[in-house]
């Protein structure tokens, strides 16, 4: 099967300022793939692309087998699209709203049965501007659904929703997947990147630094291991002479020893030959956030 | 064509739920008649090609022109450019709202509030100053519709070039503004310098007057004048069509 998305050599510049300065990247059927990277490193701006809202500069999109410029209204009706900036007219019901996007692709899903599913049902008849932002966003992921989309963008989709919510949120992304839909999902939230993705692409300053499964991302990219415990103890300098450990890190009675491979079967075996059997003695294992700052040399900014 | 007629229904509930937005469009227009018919009241035209018209007969047909005029310089434009600033426009159009139901349901919104305004002067005019009433109801509907179809143009065209919602709005207020001195729709036509009569005949609403002022009185449809509307609504509707922007 043909992937649902091509894009290859992307490029998009603003003036002078270039968003996208080359990225190549494929979504295969099926599948939540995401674009993950800090503000301004070329996600939305990729996406808009994708979906013909903007003229690439340079490079070839294919999406659905579609060029999103030339096609862009047949692309429209099988694609379903959660912006990250756009509204509603202020007095516009929810179940108004629902009911418009669902006309425009006719043999859509009853949109009654999104509004449940979004948790919209109790807020039928509220008008946009009293919704509060968590559920703004859910109507805007429902519309993005209504039409039953082949493909759908999730531009920062939990933004704005509470811990509960955001959960559920993930939940009902997997079942679209699972349901046969594919989704892109656009974030600059790890936990939901590592969570909810099959894919990732890490996005960095208008191009792709790394592509791949989290898990494979986390192995690859990110080889350190994090032996983490709390001591008195007041001199460890000989920590450092211990074998696979790469470097100690000390605030207060809490050490942090980073290392590679059996760093901490040695560290557990030198601590307990120097009289000291810290009871929190832990591992933590890399996260996507350590692949992100190995990738891109800084952290991610909220 | 199911999407146009939803999105008109929606937007006439929309101004239902918010009818303050019309007011400029509706009381204005309305308000000046009053004072025009305070002023007036059972006077004749004295010279020129209306010579002895009641007054009160130019000024109700020529303020349904104007109800018109400002529906679709200021409240269209004004309505369409705060949708754009605020994303609505790119909400509709990811989702692939077309622009024909777009500007479509602007048109059909604007042909209906255009008809309540018709409506209110008509009545205002024959119960308060005993306006006659349309000669010739059929060749009004035929200039006011044509009239709504130029207008809503300009407007779309307004919108387009704007850059905000506040610009659509001085600009479109400076238009129409200009236009009402100059259309027979303050001072009457005669009592005008021929310069000032020369810029009412390059805007759109000195022709739209004069299609509806004729068969209202009787004279029948004025061809030419129509023309000249339905011609501006039609160069608008071009140049709209490629200057469009959804953002």
């Amino acid at each position: 099967m043909p992937p649902v998305i091509v894009a290859e050599h992307l490029q998009k510049r603003y003036k002078s300022f270039v968003a996208v300065a080359d990225a190549s990247f494929a979504v295969e059927q099926g599948e939540i793939f995401g674009l993950l990277g800090s503000n301004g490193a070329g996600k939305t701006t990729s996406v808009e692309c994708l979906q013909g809202l903007r003229h690439a500069d340079g490079g070839v999109l294919r999406v659905l087998g579609l060029d999103p410029l030339t096609q862009a209204r047949e692309l429209r009706r099988r694609i379903g699209a959660q912006l990250q900036e756009s509204a509603l007219p202020d007095h516009v019901r929810v179940w108004e709203a629902l009911d418009l996007f669902s006309s425009i692709t006719p043999g859509g899903h009853d949109w009654r049965e999104v509004m449940e599913q979004w948790g919209l049902t109790g807020k039928r008849k509220a008008s946009f501007h009293s919704l509060s932002g968590g559920q703004r966003q859910r109507l805007f992921v429902a519309l993005a659904l209504v039409n039953s989309p082949e493909l759908v963008f999730l531009d920062e989709m939990t933004t704005g929703l509470d811990p509960a919510a955001r959960r559920v949120a993930w939940d009902l992304v997997r079942r679209m997947r699972d349901m046969g839909t594919t989704v892109v999902l656009v974030t600059h939230f790890m936990e939901e990147a590592e969570r909810l993705c099959d894919r990732i692409a890490v996005m960095d300053a208008g191009r792709i630094v790394a592509e791949g499964p989290p898990q494979r991302l986390v192995a690859d990219h990110a080889r350190y291991v994090t032996v983490v415990f709390s001591t008195d103890a007041e001199d460890l300098a000989w920590l450092a002479e211990v074998p696979d450990v790469d470097r100690v890190m000390r605030h207060g009675a809490r050490v942090e020893v980073r290392g590679g491979g059996a760093v901490l079967a040695h560290v557990a075996a030198a601590l307990v030959a120097h009289g000291i059997t810290p009871p929190d003695l832990r591992v933590e294992q890399p996260t996507l956030e350590d692949v992100f700052l190995a990738l891109t040399g800084h952290a991610m900014e909220e | 064509m199911r999407v146009l007629l939803k999105l008109t229904w929606i937007e006439i509930k929309l101004l239902a739920r918010e009818p303050v937005t019309l007011l400029f469009s509706f009381a204005f227009p309305v308000l000046v008649l009053v004072l025009l018919g305070g002023i007036f009241g059972d006077q004749h035209m004295k010279m020129g090609a209306y010579k002895s018209v009641k007054m009160m007969n130019w000024y109700v047909p020529s303020y349904i022109a104007l109800v018109i005029a400002s529906i679709g310089t200021i409240s269209l434009p004004v309505h369409l450019s705060s949708y754009r600033e605020r994303g609505v426009l790119r909400r509709f159009r990811a989702s692939g709202v077309s622009e024909a139901a777009l500007l479509g349901s602007q048109l059909l919104v604007s042909l209906g509030v255009a008809l309540v305004g018709a409506l209110t002067i008509t009545i205002l005019g024959g119960l308060a100053y005993g306006a006659r009433l349309p000669a010739s109801p059929a060749e009004v509907a035929l200039a006011y519709v044509v009239g709504v179809f130029c207008f809503a143009a300009v407007g779309v065209l307004l919108a387009s070039l704007a850059p905000t919602a506040r610009a659509a709005q001085s600009g479109g207020l400076l238009l129409w503004f200009v236009m009402l001195f100059v259309s027979g729709t303050s001072a009457p036509l005669d009592l005008l310098p021929s310069w000032m009569v020369d810029i009412g005949k390059a805007l759109p609403l000195y022709h739209s007057v004069l299609a509806v002022v004729d068969p209202w009185i009787g004279r029948g449809t004025n061809w030419t004048q129509l023309a000249i509307v339905a011609a501006v609504g039609a160069v608008a509707t071009l140049v709209s069509l490629r200057v469009f922007r959804w953002e």
